[in-house]
């Protein structure tokens, strides 16, 4: 746990000191304020609601692709660098190297999707709508963010070039959204296995009407336990190759 | 304290290093020598636990690299051939995440950090941005995180790679000065390096070990011997008779120098330099200068490296 702590403590520091993760996050921010005046809120009249489902719609999609290019920072960028060696030749296990990791990096994007709150915010000033719905968009953008991060470690101990990493990690993704095209044309039982598989059409959507289901955040924390794993998996058989 | 047992390590179907077998005691510096690609890499991070063996057995203190590398990785300290040192990090803030990464308390980390910013170099640069600093200072900065914990192994691989001359003469006083304290194991294809830092070398050829040993050891087993010029003033006839005397000497070639003195150019199995100039002195020729010239160990180096070890 401690060497869990200190890895969280310098990654953050690392996101804080250096402009790439403030860059992505200020694109981010941008991109959603931009969304959200031209998209969510629109030239016609709109009932308060339906702006903020419009709104989680794009912030959704958006907190994949920032998801997935911190995915690179993870640990390619180690390896590409080489300062992998000093982890790998400290006495610290190799779960320890890809949760320290993992929570520095959700960390910082948590913090950039709670940055974008005003925004739903602002649908205040002229409509009302449910501080819960607002909650239960969150915590599905965080875990929608989460959990591609978690796909994305995978992706990053998979290879020592970052944007391979994202690639890999936008494939990864993309392959779990394609299951929920593939269910539209299957027919039942692989129809529901196959829309169980999509985070963002079929595990996020509830959260973006305001509706925290039990089978949801079992599918994402089941989806983050494993890729943590597979992660520790690659690491640890690394030393054969 | 390192046994390394038959170890063969594969790339795929490329063989990296073949059958290493070799044990190193406890407060040596041994020196792995060889051209590039020829195993010294693999071979360190072999006995730093980032690899593991494809055959054989690597143990360290007893604990085999294979079962317990987390104790292993609490006695060593790595150098590798790019120092992993954070760019954004401060000197001081980076040694100090080193420390605590290797088990140390804060207390101990801020104990053991001014000397070893004091012992590395690192005093005016120690609140810099790593980023900022040039090869050279990394170079110690990766030093400073091999050492921050006091391990009992110390593994460096190409420590002077890209390093300017002065450079190159102040990293060397540094592991000079860091024999005693661990036992040290060093790469280089640089031969100098090894003669002037290390008790003990390995000579890699293709990832085979081709010899092993100290200097003067693989002087006399492979025959590289010793050459020394000497520069003596008197007779040539009476100076061959004298050189001749000295059973050791296994060439002796005299040409004519400046002002009428002569020019000896003498190969001995071992080094003989006092009885040369003993016998010298004594038959009254008039000894000018004395002293070992070319080193033993390049030869035996270009040889082995040529495919001729056995």
């Amino acid at each position: 746990m401690k060497n869990v702590a200190l890895i969280v403590r310098r990654e953050l520091g690392a996101y804080a000191r250096t402009p790439s993760g403030w860059i992505i996050a200020a694109i981010t921010l941008l991109f959603e304020a931009v969304i959200f005046n031209a998209y969510a809120v629109g030239a016609e009249p709109r009932m308060s609601t339906e702006v903020l489902l419009r709104f989680l719609e794009v912030a959704g999609g958006t907190t994949i692709v920032m998801a997935m290019i911190f995915s690179m920072r993870l640990l390619a960028e180690d390896r590409y660098v080489g300062t992998h060696v000093l982890m790998f030749t400290s006495p610290v296990r190799e779960g320890e190297i890809v949760i320290g990791k993992y929570l520095a990096s959700l960390a910082f994007i948590t913090i950039v999707v709670l940055l974008s709150l005003y925004l739903p915010a602002l649908i205040f000033v002229h409509g009302k709508v449910s501080y819960g719905h607002i909650a239960s968009g969150y915590l599905g953008l965080v875990l929608l963010g989460a959990s591609t991060l978690a796909i994305g470690m995978f992706a990053s101990s998979l290879t020592n070039h970052p944007f391979l990493a994202v690639l890999l990690t936008g494939g990864f993704a993309a392959l779990l959204e394609a299951c929920w095209w593939g269910a539209l044309i299957a027919d039942p039982p692989l129809r529901d296995l196959l829309a169980w598989f999509a985070p963002y059409y079929s595990h996020y959507q509830p959260f973006r009407r305001g509706l925290v289901q039990l089978s949801d955040l079992v599918f994402f924390g089941t989806v983050i336990y494993f890729a943590l794993l597979a992660s520790t998996r690659m690491l640890k058989s690394q030393r054969w190759q | 304290m390192i046994v390394v047992d038959h170890v063969t390590k594969y790339y795929g179907s490329h063989a990296a290093v073949r059958d290493l077998d070799f044990r190193i005691e406890e407060g040596e510096c041994v020196g792995f020598l060889g051209l590039n690609g020829a195993g010294k890499t693999t071979t360190l991070r072999l006995l730093a636990c980032l690899l593991l063996p494809t055959s054989g057995r690597v143990t360290v203190k007893g604990l085999d690299a294979e079962e317990r590398p987390h104790e292993i990785r609490k006695l060593l300290g790595f150098l590798p051939d790019t120092p992993p040192v954070y760019p954004e990090m401060k000197v001081r803030d980076f040694l100090r995440f080193a420390g605590k990464l290797r088990d140390m308390t804060s207390a101990q980390v801020e104990k053991r950090l001014p000397a070893v910013i004091e012992s590395t170099g690192l005093s005016d640069v120690a609140d810099d941005l790593i980023g900022a600093l040039s090869h050279g200072y990394r170079q110690r900065v990766g030093i400073a995180q091999a050492i921050v914990h006091e391990p009992a192994l110390l593994i460096l691989d190409e420590p002077i790679q890209g390093l300017d001359p002065v450079q190159i003469v102040e990293m060397r006083q540094m592991i000079r000065d860091l024999r005693g304290k661990h036992t040290i194991l060093l790469s280089t294809h640089i031969l100098s390096e090894i003669e002037q830092t290390c008790d003990r070398i390995l000579m890699l050829h293709q990832g085979h070990i081709t010899a092993q040993g100290t200097e003067d050891e693989l002087a006399s087993r492979f025959g590289g011997g010793m050459a020394i010029e000497l520069v003596a003033r008197g007779d040539e006839e009476r100076l061959r008779e004298v050189l001749g005397g000295i059973e050791e000497l296994t060439e002796v070639t005299v040409t004519p120098g400046e002002a009428g003195t002569l020019r000896v150019k003498l190969r001995a199995a071992s080094d003989v330099r006092e009885e040369v100039a003993k016998a010298v002195i004594a038959a009254d020729l008039g000894l000018l200068s004395l002293a070992r010239v070319t080193t033993g160990l390049e030869n035996i180096f270009v040889r082995l490296s040529r495919g001729g070890a056995s």
